[in-house]
């Protein structure tokens, strides 16, 4: 019979996005606490956007994460344009995947080269890294060139990488030239052998911890993150109205930061649950390099996120290419706003209040915007599930199951490994504590 | 080599600043290993004391009488402290729920007591002084190299 008692509290949880806490208790070999909580304080955001112009909305969101700032300016935009029947070009459309795939090989580089690769190579820091010995002095050199491709071609579609001032509703406010798109071709063919590096660097990772969960992802065929319909690991298929519908809210006293189950399931989102449920959509030559590393999916293993990343990294590179190539720089205005009830640009004239959906893959998962609009063109209310709450439960079971059976490790070995778990979840703290439970009506 | 020693703080905000922090790394890396030593940088590093610091730069709004309790032992262990981004400088938008009209208040009081927030957000320059500001949501990038840069000289890191 275990005798150990422990108390454990992780105050401040390091190399995450923002602040999150954990409180474990372990009595006579049992554990009888396990409280994971985000410690961030609740800046209610969905308040706040109640009575603001649509316009402004997508912008304000934004500033929900600086990290995940761009996808919230996208499903926000998707969202309202999808209240007012709002198409977007084929150009718009091409230029907010560029804008994403910026996202994702910036926001991917932040997580997998500065969080994990230090517990890798047991380092506190990428910036720990030693120069002199080869494989630790290229990952050091990789992580800062291949973010600043991610962060380029943020820049130079979006007019910032974080949140970018050029995407509007409607399209977007300046289009790059396409002089400006065709020079980050040899950027994003040079730094594509250093992400070939860094998933064979994952494939190898021996981290292991399988979770026991539903997983699920939006998914198209030509796997964008930003359309498609919602795939479960059990078969099922979710359209885009439902997937809200299905999220059943949990508070958590313990955390500023809601949790879901999906129905009765726990569940997970995020590039793991991507892969899984979508890997056939990769980008032909990501698949085709990457054949090795994607034979391990399906998996449930939580470490999997961090390879899974890495091959997203691949598909964002590979399929950049691609629409820069086919960009032609039309010279395009954003679209002039009709709601549904009659007139433009934001001012209808009388007519209904109408209500949009957009669900977009965030780079931690499926992330849902829900907006009603007013018949003058403002927010009534508004409703933001984050891929952070929705796997925050998650975390939590898989804190508890690493520590139970754990029992006996040192608490230094503990809190290192509770680390590592969570950090492989990729969890944004900035984006789980943005709200305020809206009584939909 | 002398170093200056720096910490990288994080309160109410959206963390916008220090994402971009972290890709001004992609450019500036090998000139600050060589001239910056992060004695706090929980974005960066496991490793994080609280201890004297040549600069302390300070992102995001005060929510809390804790987060404020932090702020003053930043202020106290820092010779200077610069205010990063529009929450710290203005408090927005971390600050938007100081104006909401009265029926939100009344909706959001039982969040702000049960995880002990303020009644209002502040700026760091309401609690403590203040010796720089970087504007910008998230911060103007040119402006936060040339305080660093400043700091860099002051504290003869690099020659004038």
């Amino acid at each position: 019979m275990h005798t150990t008692n422990l108390d454990l509290s992780l105050t401040e949880i390091t190399k995450i996005e923002g602040t999150a806490t954990l409180d474990l208790k372990i009595r006579e070999g049992t554990v009888t606490e396990c409280n994971f909580g985000i410690t961030e304080m609740k800046r209610f955001f969905t308040t706040a956007i109640s009575g603001k112009p649509i316009l402004a909305v997508p912008q304000l969101v934004a500033r929900i994460c600086g990290t995940c700032s761009n996808a919230h300016l996208l499903c926000s935009i998707k969202s309202i344009e999808n209240g007012l029947g709002l198409i977007p070009s084929p150009q718009t459309m091409l230029l907010r995947k560029l804008l994403n795939f910026g996202l994702i090989i910036r926001d991917h580089g932040l997580h997998l080269y500065v969080f994990v690769l230090p517990d890798l190579f047991n380092r506190d820091s990428i910036l720990a890294f030693d120069e002199n010995n080869p494989v630790e002095h290229e990952l050091l050199h990789d992580c800062f060139n291949v973010k600043e491709v991610g962060n380029k071609l943020g820049i130079i579609t979006g007019g910032r990488s974080v949140h970018a001032p050029f995407a509007t509703l409607g399209g977007f406010i300046k289009i790059p030239t396409k002089e400006e798109l065709q020079a980050l071709i040899p950027e994003l063919k040079t730094i594509r052998p250093r992400v070939l590096h860094l998933i064979d660097v994952f494939w190898k990772c021996q981290f292991k911890q399988d979770i026991n969960v539903k997983f699920l992802a939006l998914t198209d065929k030509n796997y964008s993150f930003l359309d498609g319909v919602v795939k479960t690991s059990d078969g099922e298929t979710v359209s885009q109205e439902q997937f809200g519908e299905r999220l059943k809210r949990r508070i958590i006293p313990y955390s500023q930061a809601t949790g879901y189950f999906f129905g009765e399931a726990l569940h997970m989102v995020g590039a793991l649950a991507r892969i899984n449920l979508n890997q056939e959509s990769l980008h032909p030559k990501t698949k085709q390099a990457a054949e090795k590393a994607l034979a391990v999916f399906p998996s449930q293993n939580i470490y999997h996120n961090n390879l899974a990343q890495a091959i997203e990294m691949l598909h964002a590179v590979d399929s950049s290419i691609d629409l820069i190539n086919e960009y032609q720089a039309e010279p395009e205005k954003p679209q002039a706003l009709r709601h549904p009830g009659g007139g433009q640009n934001g001012l209808p004239r009388g007519g209904e209040n109408t209500t949009g959906i957009g669900l977009i893959e965030a780079p931690r998962g499926t992330l849902f915007h829900k907006m009603e609009i007013t018949s003058d063109g403002k927010i009534k209310q508004g409703k933001i599930i984050v891929p952070t709450g929705q796997n925050q439960i998650g975390i939590e079971h898989a804190i508890r199951e690493y520590v139970t059976n754990n029992i006996d490790q040192p608490k230094e070995i503990l809190s290192h490994e509770i680390e590592k778990l969570i950090r492989a979840y990729d969890p944004c703290m900035s984006c789980a504590t943005h709200f305020l439970k809206v009584r939909w009506k | 080599m002398k170093k200056l020693r720096v910490g990288w703080f994080t309160f109410t905000c959206c963390e916008d600043s220090t994402i971009l922090l972290t890709e001004l790394f992609n450019r500036h890396w090998q000139e600050w290993l060589k001239e910056i030593e992060f004695v706090h940088a929980k974005v960066l590093q496991s490793h994080n004391e609280m201890r004297d610091m040549d600069v302390a730069f300070v992102e995001g709004a005060i929510a809390s009488y804790e987060q404020a309790a932090k702020l003053k032992q930043i202020r106290a262990l820092s010779q200077k402290l610069v205010a990063i981004g529009a929450c710290a400088c203005i408090s927005l938008p971390s600050s938007q729920r100081n104006t909401f009209d009265a029926a939100a208040k009344s909706e959001i009081a039982p969040f702000l007591l049960q995880f002990h927030q303020n009644e209002k957000v502040q700026t760091l320059s309401e609690i403590v002084t203040v010796d720089d500001t970087v504007q910008g949501c998230p911060m103007n990038e040119q402006a936060f190299l040339n305080v660093l840069n400043k700091y860099l000289k002051e504290f003869e890191i690099k020659s004038p």
